[in-house]
């Protein structure tokens, strides 16, 4: 996903009239602390300065100018939280005289063995600032698509790939990417040690746009909906083929983009299982699941056969370092399985309109 | 300095300070809500405005301003009616269609960016504009204008330390308008030292320090620093020492507070000792504004607010014009 990256800010550049790839480690010699900017013409090196790249970023494009600053990790970018507000202000405060057309791209999420302070999620936050568009891909190839189109969008995008599968790779080529991986890492990726004299050599690779606001079906199925993102989209497409031994179908979508979000896709789909789970790595309280799940029982309440369930991270100030407390904190696999195998099985509610579920291995401790 | 050019930055102090009274007066007129703005900073703002390239686009100067700087848009051509509009959140208010706070503009057809009552964020997005400046050649700068309080927020510092990076110094004038509050907290009781702009000195930033209160020197300090940065692409910090005449906002009143200079009551008695206004002439041009600022009141009380059915627009972008 890193390279898949790589090659959608080198078209960026390119291309589609990007003037500034930017952030900590971000220009040579390192290109980034997972690579993604790696070889690329207008990346530069910025101070340690999260408030200073976002604000850069801001009067970048405040001249028309298209920039791409990456926070290192999400875990970085709170103290930039109102310079991110100010952003997602700046075209309904001036009444349409000023828009931003600019992308921040900061990884998140956790299973890098990232401790308290490298395993955040973002997405919650994020999408409570109106003004941005918010992307999380969770495939190389989304990744490149969705990268090329927050570059085109005129709004301020957060592009948000989980850290976790920033070194997967996917099954899906990149239109012009070369088949062999073994060539693309010889084309693009910088070698170790002195890179001074080291220029990539960029394959030709084609416009490849993922429009916002259309999530991706991953499985089809009757039993129930599930709704996920990022790093836990291909954790649940795994438990949706392991259920299917057991007999059970499932509705499965990576949304992709969460603003603007695709309802048309999750009201069809809960109308024809008329039950619904949303699956996310972030805490569990005022959590962006809770705004799809509000969203389908404003849009689909009489369909539902079950109360809708979200299955997130625990509400903890961090993740353990430790792997059994990361564990129990982020929804593992049979976690997911049992959520959705739960609610394929329950009973329907006589008369519609939803009834509690018991989800074993995990209750939600409110606030 | 010849006469025309005094007699025009009085007129300028005088028009702007008669808005300000405007404003100020809409809040007890039922006309507006919160009044926030910059009277007592005439002296060196109104330079500031006079000095500009004024122009869209990096070939012109960018502007990041705060809720004082009414003197500056006032000198830029601002009319008087538009920043009333914005006081009575007006559908027409052209700044932000009477979505944001008086004396909080955005003006694209001036590089005169959004402004926010968020301290000192201004400082942050700055280097932005002056970097694509820098890059791409030509006269523009991008100037940056907040107070002594604001100072302290990080954003102050990102400013400059991204404006004097190594072989990337940008042209950026920094202007701290020193009024020596914080709202209610004076700066005495904040700041180990009053000369904020020598913060500016480790980061080989040229600096100064010049009585804002005092027009002629700060027209004199302002071009200084406004050829520096046009002509060697690299950032100047100027400190002006001014007064708040109606304190911190409409918050605490916005009543005019005793024992702070003014700039134009200084300047008026300079001006008739050198003969150059005689006091019914100074007279003539605050009536003049007066008349003025009551007319375009009346225009606007005639205008209508914002349709609510126009809420969202603009969240998102929605094309030119």
């Amino acid at each position: 996903m890193a390279q898949a990256i790589r090659l959608a800010l080198h078209v960026g550049e390119a291309r589609m009239g990007v003037t500034d790839v930017f952030g900590e480690d971000v220009g040579p010699p390192l290109g980034g602390v997972f690579t993604c900017t790696q070889g690329l013409e207008t990346a530069w090196n910025s101070p340690l300065d999260e408030r200073g790249i976002v604000g850069m970023a801001m009067g970048i494009a405040m001249t028309g100018r298209i920039p791409v600053a990456e926070i290192q990790f999400c875990d970085y970018i709170f103290n930039a939280i109102d310079m991110l507000k100010l952003a997602g202000n700046a075209s309904w405060g001036s009444n349409g005289a000023y828009h931003l057309p600019m992308v921040v791209m900061t990884p998140v999420g956790s299973g890098i063995h990232g401790s308290i302070y490298h395993s955040h999620s973002f997405e919650s936050v994020m999408t409570h600032i109106p003004g941005w568009k918010v992307v999380l891909p969770s495939t190389p190839i989304d990744a490149y698509g969705l990268m090329l189109s927050a570059i085109r969008d005129p709004n301020p995008v957060m592009f948000l790939p989980p850290k976790a599968l920033l070194r997967t790779k996917g099954d899906e080529l990149i239109p012009g990417e070369p088949a062999d991986q073994r060539q693309l890492h010889a084309m693009i990726d910088a070698p170790l040690g002195d890179r001074s004299k080291w220029k990539p050599e960029w394959p030709d690779v084609e416009d490849y746009f993922v429009p916002f606001g259309k999530a991706k079906r991953l499985r089809e199925g009757r039993n129930a909906t599930v709704v996920t993102y990022g790093r836990l989209a291909p954790v649940c497409l795994r438990a949706a083929d392991e259920l299917a031994a057991e007999g059970l179908s499932f509705d499965l979508f990576d949304l992709r983009s969460l603003v603007p979000l695709d309802w048309d896709a999750i009201v069809a789909s809960v109308g024809r299982t008329h039950r619904l789970l949303v699956v996310n790595e972030d805490t569990e309280v005022t959590n962006f699941g809770e705004h799809v799940i509000r969203g389908v029982i404003d849009r689909a309440f009489a369909e539902l056969e079950a109360a809708p369930v979200l299955l997130a991270g625990a509400d903890v100030p961090g993740i353990g370092m430790a792997w059994t407390l990361e564990a129990a904190s982020v929804p593992q696999q049979e976690a997911v399985v049992a959520a959705m195998r739960t609610l394929a099985t329950a009973p329907a509610r006589e008369g519609g309109g939803g009834g509690f579920l018991d989800i074993p291995l995990r209750l939600p401790r409110y606030r | 300095m010849d006469a025309a050019k005094k007699l025009r930055l009085h007129d300028l102090m005088v028009k702007s300070r008669v808005l300000e009274e405007q404003l100020i007066a809409m809040t007890r007129s039922g006309d507006g809500f919160f009044w926030i703005g910059g009277p007592g900073e005439e002296a060196f703002n109104v330079p500031v405005g006079l000095l500009v390239q004024k122009g869209e686009g990096p070939a012109f100067d960018y502007l990041h301003l705060h809720y004082r700087s009414s003197g500056i848009l006032t000198a830029m051509g601002a009319e008087m009616i538009d920043a009333i509009r914005q006081m009575r959140a007006t559908a027409t208010d052209p700044y932000s269609g009477g979505r944001n706070f008086v004396n909080h503009y955005a003006r694209h057809g001036w590089n005169v960016v959004p402004g926010t009552p968020t301290i000192e964020v201004q400082h942050s997005m700055v280097i932005g504009t002056a970097w694509v400046q820098k890059r791409e050649g030509g006269t523009g700068i991008s100037i940056v204008n907040g107070g002594d309080a604001g100072a302290a927020e990080g954003d102050f510092a990102t400013c400059l330390n991204w404006a004097s990076r190594p072989s990337h110094e940008l042209p950026v004038l920094i202007l701290i308008a020193h009024n020596h509050y914080g709202i209610s907290t004076e700066s005495t009781t904040q700041w180990h030292m009053q000369d904020i702009a020598s913060r500016a000195g480790p980061f080989g930033i040229r600096h100064a320090m010049v009585d804002g209160n005092d027009v002629e020197a700060s027209w004199a300090a302002l071009e200084e620093a406004f050829a520096y940065v046009r002509r060697e692409r690299r950032p100047y910090c100027l400190q002006g020492n001014v007064s708040r005449l109606n304190g911190h906002s409409s918050s605490t009143g916005g009543a005019r507070v005793e024992g702070e200079r003014d700039c134009i009551a200084d300047f008026e008695q300079k001006l008739a000792a050198e003969k150059l206004l005689a006091p019914d002439a100074a007279k003539a041009v605050w009536d003049k504004y007066r008349v003025e600022a009551k007319a375009a009141l009346e225009q606007a009380r005639a205008e209508s607010y914002p349709d609510p059915a126009t809420l969202h627009r603009h969240t998102f972008y929605e094309g030119e014009g």
